[in-house]
């Protein structure tokens, strides 16, 4: 079940790449604009680059999220997938590991050339990918839950955003933190633990308060 | 309801059959009343209720990306019923999408994609069929197609309960119609 409801969304989206590729452009654009704006001074980009990237990924990623429930609400799939004979909780973590694996996997294999942008080290990078690794799958899931309290609201995705983003601040100081701590020779470990704590938190919550969201959207 | 019978649910537009037809799915809860299934509250029942139920919604419920053939068998598959793609043909032609399974549903007709949505019936082998205005876009071979399967769900123990206007033609010695009121 969880297979094929993974395998749906990747085909859906690999026939709609345009939607992928839309979020891993503003990604890069606005991880780009700041070396740009700011000038070459390698140390004020160091010391801003972990930042800027998180902040970028986390706007990268709300950008997919009203497409995550929305067109299967309006064509009525959703309704078909709420009648499945498996608990909503699988439904739901398929569709997010499916948009994780579209929407942020890309974000994070690209993340380390814009890293080097703002003269990141090799071993800064690592951790890069490592915390992006561990925080992008909260993003989805915390993500998932504002996509199904707002579905087929007006101005839905702004709701997202006001109800989300508060939510992702934890994710974004440890992983940051974790990229920061590296960057001045400490240790990044406590905020990659405390990040795949979240993660964990976030994959037995999330898609339980999904389902239940999805259940009140739909009537 | 006995096995092998059938409901018409008619009436006026913004009467409530398509909130009757979600309440029986289990879609939505109902305001007064409970919904029983073999002697069961459905919510009770939870997913073993799912395993004896197809619905037909107002919207077809297809991927315009995808084929038929694909929507067919992603379909089967969530519901725990893996189909072959072979198997997939055999239901389409049976409802009558002959030529068309390979073609993504955005380029279908509206009748052609709502004859997907009705293939999903036949591959599910659910007991208790919902459909709401399942007849809306279809030609008139398309609605025998429909009646004649409907017919052979109920003669082989299932039962059906339509949402519909038209006449659907089906032996009334096992049947009802409920005519809800505005």
């Amino acid at each position: 079940m969880l297979r094929w409801i993974v395998w749906r969304d990747l085909l859906l989206a690999w026939r709609r790449r345009a939607d992928a590729l839309s979020t891993l452009f503003f990604f890069v654009i606005v991880a780009s604009l700041f070396p740009l704006g700011i000038g070459p001074e390698t140390e004020l980009l160091r010391s801003i680059g972990p930042g800027v990237v998180w902040v970028a990924a986390l706007l990268a990623s709300m950008l997919s999220l009203g497409r995550l429930f929305a067109n299967d609400y309006q064509d009525g799939t959703l309704e078909q997938l709420l009648l499945t004979p498996q608990p909503l909780y699988f439904v739901v973590l398929g569709k997010v590991v499916a948009q994780w694996i579209t929407s942020e996997l890309p974000l994070i294999c690209i993340a380390p050339l814009l890293g080097v942008q703002f003269g990141l080290s090799n071993e800064t990078l690592l951790i890069l990918i490592v915390g992006l690794l561990l925080g992008t799958p909260v993003l989805s899931l915390i993500g998932s839950v504002g996509a199904a309290l707002t579905l087929g609201l007006r101005g839905g995705s702004v709701l997202v955003a006001i109800l989300v983003l508060p939510l992702y601040i934890p994710v974004l100081i440890f992983g940051a933190g974790a990229v920061e701590a590296s960057v001045i020779g400490q240790t990044a470990a406590s905020h990659l633990y405390l990040l795949a704590a979240i993660t964990v938190l976030a994959v037995i919550f999330a898609p339980w308060a999904t389902a239940a969201a999805l259940r009140i959207s739909i009537e | 309801m006995a096995a092998g019978e059938w409901l018409q649910v008619t009436g006026a537009n913004g009467s409530g059959k398509t909130s009757l037809l979600r309440i029986l799915c289990g879609l939505i809860s109902p305001a007064e009343g409970v919904v029983e299934w073999q002697g069961a509250n459905i919510y009770s029942l939870g997913e073993e209720y799912s395993t004896s139920i197809s619905y037909v919604g107002h919207r077809p419920g297809i991927k315009d990306e995808l084929t038929a053939v694909e929507n067919l068998r992603i379909a089967s598959g969530l519901n725990g019923i893996e189909i072959d793609k072979s198997s997939a043909q055999r239901a389409l032609e049976k409802i009558g999408l002959v030529a068309r399974e390979h073609i993504p549903a955005r380029l279908l007709s509206e009748g052609q994609r709502r004859r997907i949505a009705l293939a999903r019936l036949l591959v599910g082998d659910r007991k208790l069929w919902l459909l709401d205005e399942i007849l809306t876009s279809l030609d008139k071979a398309a609605m025998a197609i429909v009646r004649s399967l409907i017919e052979e769900h109920l003669s082989g123990g299932g039962l059906a309960i339509v949402a519909t206007h038209h006449d659907l033609e089906l032996d009334s010695s096992h049947g009802q119609r409920l005519e809800l009121a505005t």
